[in-house]
């Protein structure tokens, strides 16, 4: 599946949703420091990687899928949530970039430039991100071309329920 | 409390750039990706670097290493049960934050305590 920008997505999204993203973000760097502070760096690096974007992320793509479906007449509740999921599948595969990350800034923070190192650190993070993404979507295409050989080719992939259903989600 | 409130506006404003970023890219499995940027890291870090210097920055970030790997089960609980249980998003996503919790701080006293 290519990767491809769209814009339609945005039009989803009403004004306070931005605001409810910007206040779950600001909210968790504010803690971090916070605990930062009061227990330790140790403990406050934790913070770094808290999944604080995730929930709220998640709730409005269920609430858009549910949203589009209901435009067409039909019940979307459960398409929402396996949207959501798909989206979830794609912030695990982020979080093996966001080790590399956290590894980078680690071992060079201290002998580096600390706009070089986060530079580095956050393309780092991308192409190890990217990396996972692409190995998980050629072994998916392989494992779906030994199953089912015809919709590999693009021939009645509809009659394969069970092997497009990710795949139907992930749009 | 000045600190907080710019933690708090350069956090938001981090956040919401990758949040963005996730919503212009399809499929949604490489949007996702940005769901796990690190944003929170990028913001925090400057600010730390600034005030308490590199050693203390580079100790957060060792702790990081741990709360990400803690993220990538939270991830793959929350689409495991979304994809296959069609659970409601909402509790799954804010009651598996026990799975977050409970990795981060397993693996902080099994590693680094």
């Amino acid at each position: 599946m290519k990767v491809k920008f769209d814009t339609s997505g945005l039009g989803l999204s009403r004004w306070y949703e931005y605001v409810i993203r910007f206040v779950f973000g600001g909210t968790i760097t504010a803690l971090a420091g916070i605990v930062a502070e009061r227990y330790g760096p140790e403990i406050g690096g934790l913070f770094l990687a808290f999944p604080a974007i995730l929930p709220a992320a998640a709730t409005l793509i269920e609430k858009h899928e549910k949203e589009k479906k209901e435009r067409a007449g039909l019940d979307g509740t459960l398409r929402g949530r396996v949207t959501a999921g798909v989206d979830a599948a794609g912030a695990a595969m982020g979080s093996v970039g966001l080790m590399v990350f956290a590894l980078i800034v680690w071992l060079k923070l201290a002998n580096s430039s600390l706009s070089l190192v986060l530079l580095g650190a956050t393309l780092a993070w991308l192409a190890a991100s990217m990396m996972v993404w692409e190995l998980r979507e050629t072994l998916y295409r392989r494992i779906r071309a030994r199953l089912h050989p015809a919709s590999s080719h693009g021939l009645h992939a509809a009659a394969q329920p069970g092997s497009s259903t990710h795949r139907r989600f992930d749009e | 409390m000045k600190e907080i409130l710019v933690r708090f506006v350069v956090g938001g404003v981090v956040v919401s750039v990758f949040a963005l970023l996730g919503d212009l890219l399809k499929p949604k499995s490489f949007a996702g990706l940005f769901g796990a940027a690190p944003s929170v890291a990028l913001a925090t870090l400057v600010l730390t670097v600034s005030k308490r210097g590199k050693e203390y920055a580079g100790l957060e970030a060792r702790s990081m290493l741990i709360g990400a790997i803690a993220f990538f089960f939270y991830a793959l609980v929350v689409s495991r049960l979304l994809i296959r249980r069609k659970v409601p998003v909402l509790p799954v996503t804010g009651l598996s934050m026990a799975v977050w919790f409970a990795c981060a701080f397993g693996c902080w006293y099994a590693m680094l305590r």
